[in-house]
């Protein structure tokens, strides 16, 4: 069963594509890179997924998830570490779905919030403001959030980014014990070495699919490549999309 | 004579104790706003949405004369017409948000003082743009303390989404659509209590009391509740001392009000714990850990 089909899907801004044309689904329990260069997309796409971003064209449907089902990890650029907000607090709006707007946080929760704080190796940093931080512990907070939130489907923006190899390889262990719970995790990632040991299927992203299947397969020269020669024209003036028009007429 | 000074105004003048009850509402209702706009970087904002709401309230001025309640309905307008205009124009030209918002609420200005000049006097013009606590009646005080509970309950409401829409609305995003309508909700608090600190402080000052102590928080605390709290403190101690020297001195009173704030800024900008300049200048010796 999948978890996430892909009808020529194409995701942009203001009518520019940044990812356009891309079919395909992805399997339920699956863990899924997706790697491509700067621009090629994978932000975008992942946006697409978790609903911040409606597709400019085609669909994306989430395989019997609901929109709460998912967990998404953004790149640590988007928080506004500068906001007077203790670890515990940050970590605790992964709890949202179960107390929404007006739910307390009972002693319950309280002890799974500390627990979890403390699984990503954070024991003690509870009171802690998210600004005093060092990149490495704010992306351990960032995963305690995702581990709260308790989703089947994870997505995961440039996780490993700037970071130690030693919060890497603890992080890069939860991603595995998550896969190995049977959730779905797609992640967009940067580092090869770390794609073709740990994650079974690839999407080469250029804007565009490059290559979508078996890491083993996908992540040759060729395709990386052709991915590296993307086009990355931002043209006010481009003629619509010979694509839509090419597919119209063959329906 | 400390109680003359400091008390004895309030004991024997009414109209002292009516300013006094209005200027804690404000500071109940104003300040955790001030805190928000500070922290979402809204504080400048702020500032252009009080002159925006000006031709509203004038309007509503022009109606009824001083009565808030339908100086309050005007400037809801304006504020919304302005906010709203802003951010189309800013949308569909590539103009940056705030120069739209700057051009805006500079006509709004001008709009509402050439209303209030046609109908009103120089001292009606006065009064809009500075204010007049001194000047309030029961009515007026009853709208005052209306609009705070209303924000205050509001804003209980939409507290939760209002944090995490400050610090990660991606995040928000993904697990519920309470960010846009707690955005809105929040902006139509800040345009209710412009309105609000329009009698107290007039047009040109009502902001103050919202920005001056969120400013005096940021200087003393990293925790968002206890920022709340020492700004409503804040807040509350300017008007009261702001009012003292008002009547002691015969200094208009929203300008004696903002005068306080602002020195307590400037002892906290100088001697706050988090940031303050003589803290950093001799921070002590370094901690183990």
């Amino acid at each position: 069963m999948a978890a996430l089909h892909f009808h020529n899907v194409t995701l942009g801004y203001d009518r520019h594509p940044a990812v356009h044309h891309l079919n395909g689904e992805v399997a339920s329990g699956a863990l899924v890179a997706v790697i491509g260069p700067n621009g090629a997309g994978k932000s975008t796409l992942l946006r697409g997924i978790v609903g911040i971003l409606k597709p400019l064209d085609g669909s994306i449907h989430l395989g019997g998830l609901d929109a709460r089902d998912i967990a998404y990890l953004p790149q640590s650029a988007e928080i506004d570490r500068t906001f007077p907000i203790s670890v515990f607090d940050f970590v605790a709006t992964g709890l949202w779905r179960a107390t929404g707007l007006f739910g307390g946080i009972g002693k319950p929760a309280r002890e799974k919030i500390l627990d979890t704080i403390a699984s990503v190796g954070l024991n003690g940093f509870e009171n802690r403001p998210i600004g005093t931080l060092s990149g490495g512990q704010m992306q351990r907070v960032l995963f305690a959030r995702v581990l709260l939130q308790d989703a089947r489907l994870i997505v995961l923006d440039e996780p490993f980014n700037a970071i130690d190899s030693k919060t890497t390889a603890d992080l890069l262990a939860l991603v595995k014990h998550w896969h190995g719970e049977g959730r779905t995790v797609l992640a967009a990632l940067h580092d090869m070495e770390m794609v073709r040991t740990h994650f079974r299927d690839t999407l080469v992203l250029a804007r565009g699919p490059v290559a979508w299947g078996p890491t083993a397969e996908v992540l040759t020269p060729e395709n990386l490549l052709v991915a590296m020669r993307m086009c990355e024209a931002f043209d006010d003036s481009a003629a619509a999309c010979a694509a839509d028009d090419a597919r119209s007429r063959a329906a | 004579m400390v109680y003359d000074a400091l008390i004895g105004p309030f004991t024997e003048f009414e109209f002292m104790r009516r300013a006094l009850a209005a200027v804690i509402a404000l500071s109940l209702a104003g300040a955790p706003i001030g805190v928000f706009l500070m922290l979402r970087r809204m504080s400048l904002v702020g500032d252009a949405m009080a002159h925006a709401i000006l031709p509203g309230a004038a309007v509503g001025f022009l109606l009824s004369g001083l009565n808030l309640f339908a100086m309050t309905a005007g400037g809801l307008i304006a504020g919304f017409a302005v906010a709203i205009l802003a951010g189309v124009v800013a949308r569909s030209t590539g103009l940056k948000e705030d120069a739209s918002l700057a051009t805006f609420y500079l006509a709004s200005l001008a709009l509402g003082v050439t209303i209030v000049s046609i109908k009103g006097t120089n001292i009606d013009l006065l009064h809009v743009l500075f204010g007049n606590i001194l000047a309030m009646d029961d009515q007026t005080l009853l709208v005052v303390a209306f609009n705070a509970t209303v924000t205050l309950l509001v804003l209980a409401v939409i507290y939760r989404p209002l944090v995490i829409e400050s610090v990660d609305p991606l995040f928000l995003r993904t697990v519920s659509r309470a960010g846009g309508p707690a955005h809105l909700a929040f902006l139509a608090l800040v345009v209710i209590n412009l309105v609000n600190g329009f009698q107290a402080l007039g047009t040109l000052l009502a902001v103050g009391l919202m920005i001056l102590p969120a400013g005096i928080a940021r200087f003393w605390s990293r925790d968002l509740t206890v920022m709340i709290c020492i700004a409503v403190v804040a807040a509350a101690v300017s008007g009261y001392a702001g009012l003292v020297l008002s009547f002691q001195t015969r200094v208009p009173s929203g300008p004696a009000i903002i005068l306080v704030a602002t020195v307590f800024y400037i002892v906290s900008v100088l001697f706050g714990r988090v940031g303050g300049i003589v803290r950093q200048l001799f921070p002590g010796r370094h901690l183990e850990a």
